[in-house]
Parts: structure tokens; sequence; C-alpha cells
């Protein structure tokens, strides 16, 4: 039977962490690839590293974080961040990440996906749609960090995207995102219903219980969270244990 | 001192499989040298072989026939040479005689069998992507201490469906059968990715270059 995941979230900002990450057991709670590995030997699923460079230089140095996370963990990766171009995907793939994410540069130009999965196999290609509701059982889909508006209704724009070759659908609420008050179930729900691929369910997770309804109310098969992992508030061995205690299966090594 | 060539063709990722295989020389305390490569006279020398790939059936095929001579020694190692081969995600499926993606496609006919999309009547999610639990049904050297219930990690959307049943050693289950490692002779292929299977994936790898069949 195939795991429900958990997938731990890291803001990486020419080539250091950002947001205040505070791992009691780690010298340099800033490196990403020692908190790669930290998450990984706890249990994580796979990691996501989100890149918040604004500079050329600040993505080659993302290339070289990339390379030495994967030589360090054997945990999947998924990179994401200013990704506008199959080349840059293959680059991503090159450096060591195992899937990559794309998301203003797919708004803008939806081909894009088409593009990139018929480079690289669509399991590579995980579309990232950042929305915002907009009325009732209405969102819109934002680029550019969550600041722009598009007017793009998110829930057509994942069928887009699913129709154009994404293997996957990381679904961040702009709403939730950063609340803690839990992921926006109605538009995970919503897009998890109307695609044929993996849909990671993101933003707002704050307790084990978010996590939970995270999964068994919407259909996604992942969920994602950074603050509640970073800050130690939430092990991530206790959230498994919880999830698969609550009858999600859950990924648990006993040996 | 023994050759491990790992296949670098340009697809998929290499540093994670290089750095696994890397692991798995260091806990096999063997003395191997570990080369990443495309050339045919290199992997023609080499005391085994590795071949990675994502993406497309026919995308990877190509790509290796694109390499002038590169499919031929890997024929000479397998069938005249009698030389460990491993196969990971589409480097396991191209060794099917069929892949059905987008058409049909030929493999490469090591292991008899066709490469075909995994049943969608369950309506589960597809690719099947995450950690599945490993069902093991033989006791092959490369499988020493990994059993079922172990996890490994997969992403895929077809899957090999092997034509003589002993030669299927690994299975899991999504929403059926899914064929998760295959095996015959001096050949071995893993649909899912050893390289990100944590404990399981190096075991197995550590067990392959220890192997010697």
């Amino acid at each position: 039977m195939l795991k429900t995941r958990i997938i731990p979230c890291l803001d990486v900002k020419d080539g250091r962490t950002v947001k205040g990450v505070n791992f009691v057991d780690l010298r340099d709670a800033g490196d990403p690839v020692a908190l790669a590995k930290a998450y990984s030997e706890q249990g994580a699923d796979e990691i996501c590293f989100l890149d918040i460079s604004a500079s050329e230089e600040g993505r080659g140095t993302m290339l070289d974080v990339v390379n030495k996370t994967a030589r360090n963990c054997f945990t999947p990766l998924t990179v994401g961040g200013g990704v506008r171009s199959p080349e840059n995907v293959i680059a991503l793939l090159r450096a060591g990440a195992d899937k990559v994410g794309i998301n203003s540069a797919a708004v803008a130009d939806p081909d894009l996906i088409a593009r990139c999965a018929a480079r690289v196999g669509r399991q590579c290609v995980v579309v990232a749609i950042d929305a915002r509701r907009t009325g009732e059982g209405k969102w819109e889909v934002f680029t550019h960090g969550g600041k722009r508006g598009t007017g793009i209704d998110a829930i057509e724009y994942a069928e887009l995207a699913c129709a154009k070759g994404a293997g996957e659908i990381l679904l961040t609420s702009m709403d939730k995102d950063g609340t803690k008050s839990g992921y926006d179930i109605e538009l995970t729900k919503m897009v998890a219903s109307r695609v044929t691929i993996p849909v990671i369910a993101s933003g707002g997770a704050g307790t084990i219980p978010h996590l939970i309804e995270g999964i068994q109310e919407t259909g996604a098969t992942a969920v994602l969270a950074a603050s509640i992992f970073h800050f130690g508030e939430i092990a991530i061995e206790d959230a498994k244990r919880e999830m698969q205690a609550a009858g999600i299966p859950m990924r648990i090594e006993e040996n | 001192m023994q050759t491990v060539a790992l296949i670098d063709y340009g697809a998929g990722n290499i540093p994670s499989a290089q750095r696994a295989l890397e692991v798995a020389v260091e806990r096999s305390g063997l003395s191997c040298e570990l080369i990443v490569t495309d050339s045919p006279e290199k992997i023609a020398a080499a005391d085994r072989v590795v071949i990675p790939g994502v993406g497309h059936f026919k995308d990877c095929r190509e790509a290796m026939f694109g390499v002038s001579g590169l499919v031929e020694a890997l024929e000479d190692s397998i069938h005249k040479k009698g030389r460990p081969v491993l196969g990971i995600c589409v480097g396991m499926q191209l060794m099917a005689d069929l892949g059905l993606e987008d058409g049909e496609t030929p493999g490469f006919g090591w292991i008899p069998g066709k490469v075909e999309h995994i049943p969608t009547d369950a309506g589960l999610p597809i690719p099947h992507m995450g950690w599945n639990e490993l069902v093991v049904r033989t006791e092959h050297p490369v499988l020493e201490g990994i059993q079922t219930g172990n996890h490994a990690y997969f992403v895929h959307s077809y899957h090999m469906h092997c034509e003589n049943p002993s030669d299927l050693q690994v299975e899991v289950d999504y929403g059926g059968h899914i064929t998760a490692a295959i095996g015959r002779d001096n050949v071995f292929g893993t649909q899912f990715h050893p390289e990100l299977s944590q404990e399981t994936g190096l075991r197995l790898l550590t067990n392959w270059i220890k192997w010697n069949p």
C-alpha cells in the first residue's frame, strides 16, 4: 500500500535557509543541507526547497546546495522557485533534484509544463499553485510569491496543468499560509477531485490534527508544512505515529 | 579492484545514484572504483554496470542508442561476459521486450515482458508517487536482508509485466499488483529508486555490489 507523505519545506535564499529555522541539535541552522539531512533522519518522506533568491548568483548557489543535499541524504528532493524554462528544470535535475516545481512561469505560459514534461518526464514536473479564495467555492491563482492576482480560476488551472503534463500539484492556500489554522480543506478537496495526479496540501498546518484532516478530508496524498517542523513544535516521527493511529497509512520503519 | 560503471546518457538524477553507489561500495568492504560515463569502451571494460533512467521509455531508449556502441557494449557485458547489470526505474523497464508508453517501442529484450500503464480501475492518482511497502517474492541475493514490509520510493506511471513469473522478484500493491523488482541470471532491475529509498535502498545496492552471479 502506498503511504501518505509528509514533506517539510525550506525557504532558501542565496544558499541559506531563511525564516529562522530553530533546530536544537544543529550547529548551523541556516544550512539547508544539514536541515534536509536532519529531516530525512526524522522520517520526512520527501524534502522541498523553495529558492527565493532574487539574483542569478543566488540561483547558482542553489544548484550547489541541491547537489550537496542529493549527495548527503537519500530522500527525494523537490526544488522550486524561479524556474522559467526546461533548461532550468534540467539544470536542477542534473544537480540532484528529483522533481522540480514550476509556479509563476507556468501560469504565464501553461505550455511550459508540456515542454518540461516532454524533456524530463511528467513525474519530475510539480506544478505549484498559490490560490486565494475570492468567493463561495471560488479561488484565484496568484503568482510572484502570492503577491500578484491573475484572474485565473485555480480549479480550472489545476485541471489545465494536469492536462498539460504535470506529474503532481503542490497546492498552497494563500489565505491559510502562515495562519496555523489548518489547510483550506474545501480548496484541496475540490482540486484533488478534479485531477488524476497526486495533490500535495500546503498552507496553514499548525497541529497534527491539521495534518490528519488535510489528508482524510481532501483526497490529497501528501501534506507539506514549514514552520511547525522548523521550530520543533511537531516532530515528524510524532506526526507520523498519530496519523497512523488515525488510520492513515504512513511509512514507519521499524528496523 | 573492480570497476562499477554508472551510465550517464543524459537522463535523470545522476548525483543521488552516484553517491548511493559510493556508500554501497564503502559498505561492501570491496575495493571498487565507481565511474560515471557514457563511453562504450569503459562500459565494456567495467565489471558491473548500472543503468539509471527517468522519463519516457522511448526517449531513454533513443538516448542510449544515440551513443554509438553503448547498447552493444552492454549486451556484450550481459550475454558474453556474464557481468551483473542493474537497471533503475526506466533503466529497468528498458530490459523488457516492449514498452507501451506513447505507442509501441521495442526494449532490449533481456527479460521477457511488456511495460504497460499502471491499472487505473481503482481511481488512484497516477503517477504512483511515494513510498510503498515491498512484497518480496523470492530469495534473491540482491534482496538479502530486505523484507516484506520495508518501504521503497516509487515515481512512475508504467510498470513491467513479466512473462515468466520466476523473473518477478518484488511487487507492491497500488490498486493492483505492480512490479517492483525483476531479476534473471546476471540482470537485476528495480522500478523503485534505491538511491532515494534510504536504508532499504542502500542495502539493496550493497548486496548488488557484492553479488557474483
